[in-house]
């Protein structure tokens, strides 16, 4: 080709010249800045703003920050140990309250020797979660329970945990994360006899009383399957009878003579015991549990044909969201012995369990009614269309979908309940935000300590709720199904 | 034709109340009906029972009897000498006011951090993303805490405002004075005062506040029927009239000549002895509650402000341009509409919590229904069951009054859909 050319033009270039590189002002950080930072004389007196601010937190809080004191054994030697080494009239953060303190931020009053209980059960926690929660990838449940496991093991050798139980544990986790990698559903049974276990470690006892709650429903499954021979009217009128019966009249004094001929007890730790994050995390954990089924429940009920069933759930909905939580927990606090048998006197934190979830579970209802009105009605149609009765349709196509669909509110009402588990130190317990901090400044040697507790709760609750978004987030990427 | 006649009904057996789906819901509702019943006969037959056994009855008498607690801060007169009834609604007037202060400044703050968050400033985006994370995934109860100890343990006690040099000087050119006890603003006041208006049971309302507010309501009149007079004339010739100043005047115009009529002024609190005088005196639990409900809220409100402007698709606003509307007609007439509808409703659900969290005034001691009815009153006439219920059945009239009022807003910026 150049050959033709070579005998009409001169000069043919036979390469390409280098691309040369953009002006100075169109490429790299310059055009980055000019873009994003300094488009316009708006733009450049919000950045200008914005770095004043940033300046302005700096100034104020970076000498505090690093001026920070990890080892002292009161708020005077902190501001001694500072002033020493920074020079009069310098501050400085006092974490020494939290290195001092952190086991009354964690546990409460839990007895110091049975600090392994509750941190087994967190440990445990997860192997119960894990089936739940990351369902959909064994890479990440591998991850969490490799790390829950070794945690967990490291903390409670760490907390002179009793070796048995430093076997069970062991056990229990590296058992879990191998059948996690076999068959995933297996570990569901362990998930369902979790909050049976999970009462029993952290409150003690004998585990004679979760069993004999356990019990119960299976004597009634007997009951159904015998009885529906004869009659299915029967069966389950028989088997909600035989259940309750057990319970009501039998289950307690099970527990008893049992106990009697074998001891299953632990040392029991009462409830007064309880505090901190362990009191945050045990209330959360069984809100969160017990209101998304009860919210679902609820939704349905809304939206169902029945009148008296959506009336009662519309009521019930309506005035639990009418009124704060602050209210709710006072009627736990004060009103419930009015409303039950003279002389029941039954556990304070049950009863703010009880509150914060029917509270939780009013909001999760509507949350769930928004996803079940999103839902296109050809589903429904279709559902009917394929002969499955409701039970069915809801089990297998509706909320399934419908679920997916309110998974941000849903979380976003987990996150709210959790930060609303500090309310309880109005009724007197210990929440690890205001009578913890309210205890520790108690103390003649913490006397006057604010914002180090704060910071400290506050930057806890943000990792908490914070990666509880952050997993919200990473749930809906995993089940969407359409392809965009 | 052969007509199959239908097949006779079978006759009624009792397993039918389950399996056939006529008398199943049925069924269903009555035993449904039955335990509700049940487990209120219950709940209302211990009740009765226990307050027997205590030796109490159930009436609201004790509400007009003299409640003898001094409430700090209150609306409408009120003496240690009043009723507990007086005391309980002054709490709910505090509730109002703290409820409705936090909502006008969570609402101006949320728009603008929501705006902001999709500003093209990089830095100044992340500088909101942050603090709304941070205000979102905290609980309400540290920022209220926090924000109160920062008022009354950083700032300084009201005589150090004394003195030829003193340690501490006011802020906005010299008219609120920060201290560790209240914040002190300037109050209006009036050279011409025309008296008050006496609406009975000592409560009384300025005559100036009377006209100023129907100035306000006239004027917002008079603006609408230059709006129409506008889109008529739009109607008949295509151009519209320029009546931006038409507007503005009918708006400020009546008002200016008010303040001149009053002689209103500001009166800026002045230190007296160890105390300021001359502005009015709010307390530090009623400031940093309304700071920490603001700042609370308004990070809710910024991600709903945010989520409705993004649920506006971009060939909306390329739509109105291509058809030459102007930016800010754009902007009324087509994106505002439309994000609206999706930011109003959980709006209403935020103010409403807003309202809700107010009750936590009881961490800063702030006297609000809670404080009065369910607390000071509550524990000095052991009427629990009476006080709960009037103070739950309160908070439900008022979330229901709330949710009725946005509900018809909302009803009037949805889509309108046949």
């Amino acid at each position: 080709m150049s050959d033709t050319h070579a005998q009409t033009v001169s000069f043919v270039r036979e390469t390409m010249i280098e691309a040369s590189p953009p002006p100075e002002k169109q490429a790299g950080a310059v055009k980055w800045l000019r873009e994003n930072l300094f488009s316009g004389p708006v733009n450049t007196a919000l950045t200008l703003l914005a770095i004043l601010a940033i300046w302005f937190l700096i100034n104020h809080f970076w000498n505090w920050v690093a001026h920070s004191v990890w080892n002292a054994n009161s708020l005077n030697e902190c501001r001694q140990i500072i002033r020493d080494t920074w020079g009069e009239g310098s501050t400085g953060a006092c974490w020494a309250v939290i290195r001092e303190r952190w086991n009354q931020y964690t546990f409460g009053f839990y007895p110091m020797d049975l600090y392994w209980r509750p941190t087994m059960s967190f440990g445990l926690l997860f192997v119960a979660l894990a089936p739940v929660l990351f369902s959909e990838s064994r890479k990440i449940r591998r991850i969490v329970l490799a790390v829950a496991a070794v945690v967990t093991l490291a903390s409670m050798i760490q907390l002179n945990a009793p070796t048995p139980w430093l076997i069970f544990a062991a056990i229990v986790l590296i058992g879990g994360l191998i059948i996690s990698e076999r068959n995933n559903s297996w570990l569901l049974v362990f998930s369902l006899l979790y909050p049976f276990l999970g009462v029993w470690w952290l409150w003690g006892g004998s585990l004679w009383g979760p069993i004999m709650v356990i019990v119960g429903p299976v004597l009634g499954y007997i009951a159904w399957k015998l009885l529906g021979r004869i009659s299915p009217i029967l069966a389950s009128v028989g088997m909600i009878g035989v259940t309750l019966f057990w319970w009501l009249a039998l289950a307690g004094r099970a527990a008893r003579d049992a106990e009697n001929i074998l001891s299953l007890a632990i040392t029991p730790v009462n409830s007064d015991r309880f505090g901190g994050f362990l009191l945050s995390t045990t209330i959360g954990i069984a809100a969160i549990a017990i209101s998304l089924p009860l919210g679902i429940v609820l939704a349905l009920a809304r939206r169902s044909d029945m009148f008296l069933v959506k009336s009662l759930a519309v009521m019930f909905i309506e005035f639990i969201r009418g009124v704060p939580l602050i209210t709710l927990l006072f009627v736990a606090s004060l009103l419930l012995n009015y409303f039950l048998p003279p002389g029941t006197n039954f556990d304070i934190i049950l009863r703010v369990i009880i509150m914060v979830t029917i509270f939780a579970a009013a909001y999760m209802a509507e949350v769930i009614r928004g996803g079940l009105a999103a839902l296109p009605k050809g589903q429904y149609e279709a559902a009917d269309a394929l002969g499955l009765d409701y039970w069915k349709a809801q089990r297998l196509i509706i909320l399934p979908q419908a679920l997916k669909i309110s998974i941000p509110g849903i979380v976003s009402t987990f996150i709210g309940m959790f930060k609303d588990t500090t309310l309880v130190t109005f009724v007197g317990l210990y929440d690890p935000l205001k009578s913890m901090s309210d205890a520790v400044r108690a103390s003649t040697a913490w006397k006057g300590i604010y914002w180090e507790p704060y910071i400290f709760v506050g930057a806890i609750f943000f990792i908490i709720c914070f990666g509880m978004s952050r997993y919200s987030m990473y749930l809906e990427r995993r089940l969407q199904r359409d392809h965009r | 034709m052969a007509y199959v006649s239908a097949p006779a009904e079978p006759p009624f057996r009792l397993s039918m109340l389950i399996y056939d789906r006529r008398y199943r819901s049925l069924t269903f509702q009555v035993i449904v009906f039955i335990l509700v019943m049940a487990v209120a006969w219950w709940l209302v037959d211990n009740t009765i029972t226990n307050l027997s056994a205590m030796g109490k009855d159930f009436n609201f008498g004790f509400l007009f009897q003299r409640a003898g607690y001094d409430i700090p801060q209150t609306l409408i007169p009120y003496t240690a000498n009043d009723t507990h009834f007086r005391a309980a609604v002054i709490g709910l007037l505090n509730t109002l006011l703290v409820s409705i202060l936090g909502c006008i400044a969570a609402t101006v703050l949320g728009v603008a951090v929501g705006v902001a968050r999709l500003s093209n400033n990089w830095l100044f985006a992340r500088l909101m993303t942050v603090y709304v994370e941070i205000f979102r995934n905290m609980p309400l109860l540290l920022w209220i805490l926090i924000i109160y100890a920062i008022f009354t343990e950083v700032l300084p006690p009201p005589n150090a405002y004394r003195g030829d040099d003193p340690a501490a000087s006011m802020i906005l050119f010299d008219s609120v004075a920060l201290t560790n006890r209240y914040t002190s603003i300037p109050t209006l006041a009036m050279t011409n005062d025309p008296g008050s208006l006496d609406l009975g049971a000592r409560v009384t309302i300025n005559w100036a506040t009377i006209s100023f507010i129907v100035a306000i309501l006239g004027g917002l009149y008079v603006r609408r029927l230059i709006g129409n007079w506008a889109q008529s004339i739009q109607n008949a010739t295509g151009s519209r009239p320029t009546t931006w100043w038409m507007s503005l005047a009918v708006m400020t115009i009546p008002s200016i000549i008010l303040i001149f009529f009053f002689g209103l002024h500001l009166v800026p609190p002045e230190l007296k002895g160890f105390n300021f005088t001359g502005g009015i005196n709010v307390q530090n639990s009623l400031v940093a509650l309304w700071l920490a409900l603001t700042l609370y809220t308004g990070a809710f409100i910024a991600e709903i402000v945010r989520a409705g402007i993004l649920a506006v698709s971009k060939g909306q606003s390329e739509a109105a341009f291509a058809l030459g509307m102007r930016p800010k007609r754009t902007m009324n007439l087509v994106i505002l509409p439309q994000a609206l509808r999706v930011i109003v409703p959980p709006l209403i659900s935020q103010y409403l919590n807003l309202m809700k969290n107010s009750s936590l005034a009881i961490a800063v001691g702030y006297m609000d229904l809670r404080g009065t009815l369910g607390g000071t009153t509550l524990n000095q006439t052991g009427r629990e069951l009476e006080s709960m219920v009037l103070m739950m059945a309160t908070y439900l009239v008022l979330s229901l009054i709330i949710s009725a009022g946005m509900n018809i807003f909302n009803s009037r910026v949805k889509l309108k859909e046949r």
